[in-house]
């Protein structure tokens, strides 16, 4: 079992000018099973994108560990795929060359690779873009080669930062729907960071609702929608009146601590 | 063909105007027409309004063109072509009696004796104030007051008509009665003047050194050559003239005498060196300006007065009989027109230091032929061609001897019977001092190539050792912080700063010059691959991370490849400041190359080399850029889109 288990994370930045510190995280303990898919959500400064980028590997906690199945974290690893707002893509390589780079980087065996991107862009959507220069391609499009980039490594985790934060609202949507089948065929974890309260609800199996000053976990919810997301339509999902009730919950919540930022300020 | 093309200039320029100004007056047409079918289509601002519109590049060049064309004096010389040569007749006529003219108020405001008389006035009167009373005795400075103020009366007397001698006046009359003898020969005008053959001969106007021809080619010009050589005379004649006075002969004894015993005194004079000095110094500027009025060359203006109108009548028939030519002259020959001096007739204004164009393409003809042996190239050397190099000299150059000292094995040395049997190592040496023939390459020669080629080099060179520099101080702390200091220090020195020291260590052969560049182009390089290397998205390093990638696989296929745009960016500047710095240097130290042809040109005024050299450089410079522009097209389709 690979589950991913932080405990007691807390992450502190020090101002190197005024040595004032921010604790951006504190004491975050939560696991992550295998197939999980989980969405976070929080005001800004949260520490949401912090907790990330920790889990990623890009920046190490002050205090506290993460694993994933046995072992620590301590870097950037193939087994946690990324996937970043703007898609991060390579604008000077076409569409396969940028989904292949991880294969490339590790060296497989050229057939193999190729079938490999084939059978993924297909997944995504994408059959017959693989020469396409990715700086032709829509956002959408664009955030497609991004998933199937990731995915084409195989990675025990994926973790999405606003993976459809800079979308228009249609395009969003069947990106949703796409997220879904993708976590349905493969089971793999997911965690996404998300701004949007609809999304967090309709993609989490688990929310998190995080708090800021200091960064922490406010309120968990298990939820059925990302189920329910698999049979029938989001938009249908979204007329739902415990939908409306969770989502008006949550709203409000964040109005709060984004009230209690301001007043403090 | 280029003989025959190179004679026919004015005729080829005539063409070439009349063509101009056709397409420049099609193309303004064309260009109003446009302006008002298009003026509502886009509003004022619109990055659209300024596309397309050939036919306004059409135009400006044609203007420009035709600006050239006529402020080289190209127009003048293709429809008049003979008119420079009968001006250079008007400039002799000119030219001889200028001394008259001097001493006139016609070359000046002033007749020379009012000039005299004003300036020697105003220095009499400050020495008079200036008198040091203390240097002189009484006595000897009532004397020298009262030199001074005899010199005053000489000056009056001069000046005085009534005190003329008649005899002067009379010889003023004379020659003022000769001028108009002159001007009656002038007017009665050419008929029956011809050219003589050996004036025909002369070769046209531009295509020999000395511009103009100087022998006159059409009637009017003969007869404006022999008056021209009248005037000279009767000139002569006024430069002996000598005013004369009774009352100034006397004033003269005298004060000559009253000069004699001051300077006996002085030269018996007691006391410091100083003090001497001092007396002898005061005397001698009195004395000067005595000297100055004494020998006669203040006329009274009533005196000069015939002469002055006989003169001014002399030229006004000359010009005259000149008609259409002073028109031609000020309207086609813009700029001070022809001046003759000496042995030659020389442009004066734009039309020297703006070559026509006919003659700068001829220059550059002249210069492109490979043929050296029959005149082409420039010094010795080719413009652009090829040559055969041997591949056992670029060996030699590129493989050190002590390469080959390192091998395995030994020289070899004479036997007993004094014969040299070499070995093995002896025959690797001979290749590497380049002595073993291993045939020949075709490759590009000349002095553009030679420019080419440091340029090639230095950028190859700052290429290769720049970008990596500045990749690594892109992405590590060490490298940034380390070298930065260096290279910031070294790099705000104009490189035009360095060449002195580059060039007194490494000597004016390829290799100072080179280095040179090299600075340049490091520098430039190594901050755009810098700037490159640190602008690369955060998050595409981490994607990269995230997807397996090693340290040094992201160098070379993140980081290098988001560096591309800066680092072909700093190509294209390096290449331009590089150049500029090139034939700077070349013009310091040197024996081939662009910037070489145009310091020897300049240190002849050659002015058609000058600006042919500048046209190849501007050119080359040109045609570098467009290259840059089209790689950069071509290799970073993705630029500003990523």
């Amino acid at each position: 079992m690979t589950d991913l288990t932080c405990t007691n994370l807390s992450m502190t930045f020090t101002n190197p000018q005024t040595g004032a510190a921010v604790e951006a995280l504190k004491d975050i303990n939560f696991t992550l099973k295998q197939g999980e898919l989980l969405s976070v959500l929080g005001p800004s400064g949260c520490g949401k994108t912090t907790l990330l980028n920790m889990i990623a590997g890009f920046v190490n906690p002050t205090a506290g560990t993460i694993s994933l199945g046995d072992t620590a974290i301590e870097g950037p690893g193939v087994e946690r795929g990324m996937v970043f707002q703007q898609g991060a893509l390579f604008e000077w390589l076409p569409v396969a060359k940028n989904v292949d780079f991880g294969l490339r980087m590790k060296k497989q065996d050229e057939k193999e690779a190729v079938a490999l991107v084939e059978k993924w862009l297909d997944i995504v959507g994408l059959q017959g873009f693989g020469d396409t220069p990715t700086y032709q391609l829509s956002g959408g499009m664009q955030q497609r080669v991004a998933l199937a980039r990731c995915l084409v490594n195989d990675p025990d985790v994926i973790l999405m930062d606003e993976p459809l934060g800079a979308l228009d609202a249609l395009t969003r949507e069947k990106m949703q729907s796409l997220v879904l089948e993708l976590w349905k065929e493969t089971g793999k974890t997911i965690m996404i960071i998300t701004h949007s309260v609809e999304e967090a609800l309709l993609l989490g199996e688990r929310l998190f609702v995080m708090a800021p000053r200091p960064g922490r976990i406010h309120k968990e919810y298990r939820l059925p929608f990302a189920e329910q997301g698999l049979k029938q339509s989001l938009r249908d999902i979204k007329q739902d009146s415990k939908f409306s009730e969770i989502r008006e919950e949550i709203l409000t919540m964040i109005w709060n601590m984004e009230e209690e930022i301001m007043g403090g300020v | 063909m280029f003989e025959w093309l190179s004679e026919e200039r004015a005729f080829i320029a005539a063409f070439l105007v009349i063509a101009l100004i056709i397409s420049f007056g099609v193309s303004l047409t064309i260009g109003l027409k446009q302006s008002i079918l298009r003026a509502n289509d886009e509003v004022f601002g619109d990055p659209d309004r300024t596309k397309g519109g050939w036919y306004w590049s059409v135009c400006g060049a044609s203007a420009l063109l035709l600006i050239w064309f006529y402020f080289s004096w190209e127009v003048g010389r293709a429809y008049f072509p003979k008119a420079a040569n009968e001006i250079c007749q008007v400039a002799k006529i000119e030219e001889s009696i200028s001394p008259i003219n001097a001493a006139m108020p016609i070359g000046s405001r002033y007749y020379k004796s009012t000039d005299l008389i004003i300036r020697n006035t105003a220095q009499l009167d400050s020495l008079e104030a200036a008198l040091p009373v203390d240097l002189f005795s009484a006595q000897e400075a009532s004397q020298l007051l009262s030199v001074i103020n005899q010199t005053r009366q000489i000056i009056a007397a001069f000046s005085n008509p009534d005190s003329q001698d008649p005899q002067s006046q009379k010889a003023i009359a004379n020659l003022a009665a000769e001028f108009d003898f002159l001007s009656e020969d002038v007017l009665a005008g050419y008929d029956g003047y011809e050219p003589t053959p050996e004036a025909l001969l002369q070769p046209k106007w531009g295509i020999t050194e000395v511009e103009i021809p100087l022998l006159p080619l059409t009637p009017r010009g003969v007869l404006f050559d022999n008056i021209s050589l009248k005037a000279k005379s009767l000139a002569d004649t006024f430069l002996k003239l000598r005013s004369k006075s009774a009352e100034a002969d006397r004033l003269i004894a005298k004060t000559k005498a009253e000069i004699k015993t001051l300077k006996e005194a002085n030269s018996q004079a007691q006391g410091s060196e100083t003090y001497v000095k001092k007396r002898e110094a005061y005397v001698k500027a009195v004395e000067r300006i005595f000297k100055r009025v004494d020998d006669g060359t203040i006329f009274p203006p009533e005196a000069l007065a015939p002469l002055y109108i006989s003169v001014q009548n002399f030229t006004a028939s000359v010009d005259d009989v000149k008609g259409g030519l002073g028109f031609i002259d000020s309207v086609f020959l813009p700029g001070n027109g022809i001046i003759k001096s000496r042995t030659q007739c020389t442009e004066q204004g734009p039309g020297r230091w703006l070559p026509k164009p006919t003659d700068v393409v001829a220059t550059f003809t002249r210069l492109a032929n490979p043929d050296v042996a029959s005149g082409g190239g420039y010094k010795g050397t080719t413009l652009l061609w090829w040559k055969w190099l041997e591949i056992s000299d670029v060996v030699d150059f590129f493989v050190p001897d002590s390469v080959i000292d390192m091998l395995p094995g030994s020289y070899g040395t004479h036997s007993a019977d004094g014969t040299f049997e070499p070995t093995f190592k002896d025959n690797l040496l001979r290749l590497a001092k380049g002595k073993i023939s291993l045939g020949a390459i075709p490759m590009l020669d000349g002095h553009i190539w030679d420019s080419l080629f440091r340029v090639l080099v230095a950028m190859g060179a700052g290429i290769l050792f720049g970008v990596p520099l500045g990749i690594y101080m892109g992405v590590s702390r060490f490298f940034k912080s380390f070298f930065d200091p260096l290279i910031e220090l070294y790099r705000p020195v104009p490189p035009l700063a360095w060449a002195p020291l580059i060039l007194t260590i490494f000597g004016i052969q390829d290799d100072g010059k080179i280095f040179l560049l090299f600075m340049v182009a490091f520098a430039i390089m190594v901050i755009s691959a810098r700037t490159g290397a640190s602008g690369t998205q955060l998050s595409k390093i981490r994607a990269s991370h995230s997807l397996g990638a090693t340290n040094q696989q992201i160098l070379r296929y993140v980081i290098l490849p988001n560096a591309l745009p800066e680092i072909l960016t700093g190509i294209r500047i390096a290449i331009g400041v590089c150049w500029g710095t090139l034939v700077a240097a070349e013009m310091l130290a040197g024996t081939t190359g662009v910037g070489f042809i145009e310091n020897v040109a300049r240190t002849v005024s050659d002015y058609e080399l000058i600006w042919v050299t500048i046209l190849i450089m501007g050119i080359l410079g040109l045609l570098f850029d467009i290259m840059m522009r089209w790689v950069i097209q071509k290799t970073i389709p993705w630029r500003g889109k990523g």
